[in-house]
């Protein structure tokens, strides 16, 4: 598997194959807090970097879940929709939000490393 | 303008609480634990929750007070006893609503608790009512504290011996560290609970003595949603200046006496409202499945005319469900009449159900 790499929209992704997996960051879960619902794109659906690609709330406010690369629908978390709170428990492991059979592998390089994001949400959350 | 704080800013801080700002001031939304946390220990334990943003209006005078008050609020203030508390709501000639409010006849005259972003606005339009022939004290030097949940008593009373004698919707004054503290058994979650009037510089001491008996700080944010689940309005979203009390599904709230003769400021339109019904209506609404439809929400019935729209919405952690309010028009107001939601561009489906969504256990009497 890839290294990860994270969004500005605190998006996390991993790769294998073509095939990404993408979920919301603990950063992000921590702004949140107690997530109580989430939608996620349907299963066969094109989706385009920087796009909303689902939706989650927290008790306080709804907020868009976006894409970080571009590509088709090809699995969805189902376990986040009917349990939304496994999100706030593991982010950034069995709480993946949807995978994608990605188009353009080179929309990765735009993306940060771990330090370079951890900087990053350091810096916006202030 | 400066943004406010209250006398527990410091106590905030140190229990790691996030902040917004509310009406002017840095209020603590939440501490470490989380919303849903905080409103769980609420029902289960005891919740101490920084209000002291909120006015604490004095106003001196004897009956001749009482009299000029009845012209004002629809309530048989005459017969209301000492240290007897009444919600009630100040209006326009239109019965728009100013500001809810809890009254309170206390020896000196009334104690009135209004909300943060119109006390200043409710005290000129009291001041210009009722002249200058009465001492009025928007009081800043006093915090408010609710408490709230089943323990509550328990803690309170160990402190302030004797709170466990009141019965809920009245106060009195008790004694503790020289210094007189007013206690309402009231508050805003749908459980047993009290507020606090203190002077600013004993607040703080007063809530760590409360967190070592066992309560814990709760904020703004478990506060909303303890007060949706008991199907309690909040100003600026169930009620505005638009809204009336008849409207707000709050007839309860007018004291039937002053139904007949009215003579208080908005009492023709009540009076008229209360025999006509109004056009649309405060309901409790439940969403299927998981959605939330939060304040703005669309209603509409299923041939995609719009009925109305929610007013707050949110996940009740103790009903394990969204729950919204909202008003509808009043043939749709019944319960279980089935609407739809508009939600990120998509109807979906809901039912107009009964409040509270979460049964009150408020203590009805003691005594």
């Amino acid at each position: 598997m890839s290294e990860v790499k994270f969004s500005k929209e605190h998006e996390w992704i991993t790769l294998e194959g073509d095939v990404a997996t993408i979920g919301i960051t603990k950063h992000a879960t921590e702004m949140l807090g107690d997530i109580v619902f989430a939608e996620l794109p349907e299963k066969g659906s094109n989706v385009e970097k920087d796009g909303t690609a689902g939706v989650v709330e927290s008790t306080k406010a709804a907020s868009d879940v976006y894409t970080p690369v571009s590509g088709e629908v090809v699995d969805t978390n189902q376990s986040i929709v009917d349990d939304p709170a496994i999100i706030n428990e593991d982010p950034e492991g069995g709480a993946w939000f949807f995978k994608l059979k990605i188009k353009d592998i080179s929309e990765l390089d735009t993306l940060m490393n771990k330090e370079e994001y951890d900087k990053f949400a350091k810096e916006t959350s202030n | 303008m400066e943004i406010k704080k209250t006398s527990l800013n410091k106590l905030h801080q140190s229990n790691n609480a996030k902040f917004v700002e509310f009406a002017g001031y840095e209020m603590p939304i939440q501490y470490s634990k989380g919303i849903i946390e905080e409103h769980k220990f609420t029902r289960s334990n005891s919740g101490i929750f920084d209000v002291s943003h909120m006015g604490q209006l004095f106003i001196y005078g004897d009956e001749s007070l009482t009299e000029e008050l009845e012209k004002i609020f629809p309530l048989d203030l005459k017969n209301l006893k000492q240290n007897c508390s009444k919600y009630s709501f100040l209006m326009n000639e239109d019965a728009g609503i100013y500001d809810d409010l809890i009254i309170t006849k206390i020896k000196e005259g009334y104690l009135i608790i209004l909300n943060a972003a119109c006390k200043d606005q409710d005290f000129e339009i009291l001041s210009n009512l009722l002249g200058p022939k009465f001492k009025m004290n928007l009081d800043n030097n006093r915090s408010l504290i609710a408490i709230q949940g089943p323990k509550s008593v328990e803690i309170l009373n160990s402190i302030l011996n004797g709170v466990d004698q009141l019965n809920f919707m009245t106060g009195n004054w008790f004694d503790s560290d020289n210094q007189k503290l007013f206690v309402t058994r009231s508050g805003y979650t749908g459980e047993d609970g009290f507020e606090i009037s203190i002077s600013n510089d004993k607040a703080e001491k007063f809530v760590e003595n409360l967190i070592e008996k066992g309560a814990q700080l709760i904020g703004l944010g478990a506060r909303d949603t303890l007060r949706m689940e008991a199907g309690l309005c909040l100003y600026g979203h169930e009620l505005d200046i638009n809204k009336t009390p008849v409207e707000a599904n709050l007839r309860w709230a007018i004291s039937k006496s002053r139904l007949s003769n009215g003579g208080f400021i908005g009492s023709k339109k009540i009076m008229n409202q209360m025999q006509d019904g109004a056009s649309q209506i405060r309901v409790g609404i439940k969403p299927e499945g998981r959605l939330i439809a939060r304040e703005k929400t669309k209603i509409f019935d299923d041939t995609d005319k719009q009925i109305g729209e929610i007013t707050s919405g949110t996940f009740g952690p103790s009903v394990n469900g969204p729950i919204a309010m909202g008003y509808v028009d009043k043939e749709f107001s019944k319960v279980d009449t089935k609407i739809l939601l508009e939600v990120r561009g998509k109807k979906h489906p809901a039912n107009v159900c009964a409040l509270p969504f979460y049964k009150k256990n408020y203590v009805k009497g003691v005594n």
